[in-house]
């Protein structure tokens, strides 16, 4: 993880639950900012399939959240953070196909269990926590290579 | 395949991004499910989906893809488009099925595309 204080860029964005005409916005912001200071294409594109996955699971599932992206040189941290209904059972929630989005998000072309799993895919680490009836945070690192 | 030629091949009318029609798609990929883009697309390639909500055009945008079909005929709504013409996305529109879309454009020479060939994730 990236200690706040060593990063050389923070960005951070509230985000809201149930706004998806918004969402998906603070990932793209997170993106631009890493072509800028000139992350190679690959640590690009995993940190901005990462944190866009993190925020639609923020405005699929929680009230409010916030999402932040600690840059050095070598690394992005991007760290989601909610007040929401937290997630009883990580350990299945991090299964792939398990999933609890209603049926307009289904609709909407997500909630298929699929978020989390790919968030592991991309991200060098990954740690989820979470309390049930309060929130969730999720942290994702991406070295830069 | 130029996007311009894709849009040539299916007959389909050029919604935004009129200027980036010269682009080049180096394959393409068909999904109505967005997960599925996310985790299996490749960069430049084009979409062929039958949704077209707002979270499309931010899929394009955060997988790097070189434009959109919406099949179906579907309606874009307003907000859709304006997205795209302020992305600079290239967003066209055919009255074909998702099939024939994907038929008529695999026999004009426009490849599938492994998520894994040159995507930069495994």
């Amino acid at each position: 993880m990236v200690p706040p204080e060593q990063a050389r860029l923070v960005l951070e964005f509230e985000v809201t639950g149930r706004d998806f005409a918004a969402a998906g916005n603070a990932a793209t912001r997170i993106k631009r900012a890493l072509e800028h200071v000139g992350f190679s294409a690959r640590a690009v594109r995993r940190a901005a399939i990462t944190a866009y996955e993190a925020e639609m699971n923020i405005v699929i599932h929680a009230r409010r959240g916030t999402m932040s992206a600690y840059i050095t040189p070598e690394t992005v941290e991007i760290a989601a953070v909610d007040e929401g209904p937290g997630i009883p059972d990580i350990e299945l929630a991090m299964r792939e196909g398990f999933s609890t989005a209603p049926d307009y998000v289904r609709e909407m072309g997500f909630g298929a269990g699929m978020g989390l799993p790919n968030m592991r895919k991309c991200a060098d680490s990954l740690t989820v926590d979470s309390e049930v009836g309060k929130g969730t945070s999720v942290r994702a690192v991406i070295r830069n290579c | 395949m130029k996007l311009a030629d894709v849009a040539r091949h299916l007959g389909a009318s050029v919604l935004t991004g009129h200027g980036g029609l010269d682009g080049e798609a180096r394959g393409a990929f068909a999904a109505d499910l967005l997960s599925d883009v996310l985790n299996r697309g490749a960069p430049h390639v084009v979409l062929l989906t039958g949704l077209t909500n707002l979270q499309v055009v931010r899929t394009a945008e955060i997988m790097d893809l070189a434009g959109i079909v919406f099949v179906r005929n579907k309606q874009v709504s307003p907000e859709v488009v304006a997205m795209g013409a302020e992305k600079g996305l290239v967003m066209m529109a055919t009255h074909r099925s998702l099939y024939e879309t994907c038929g008529l454009l695999y026999v004009a020479g426009l490849p599938a595309v492994s998520p894994d060939a040159d995507a930069g994730i495994t």
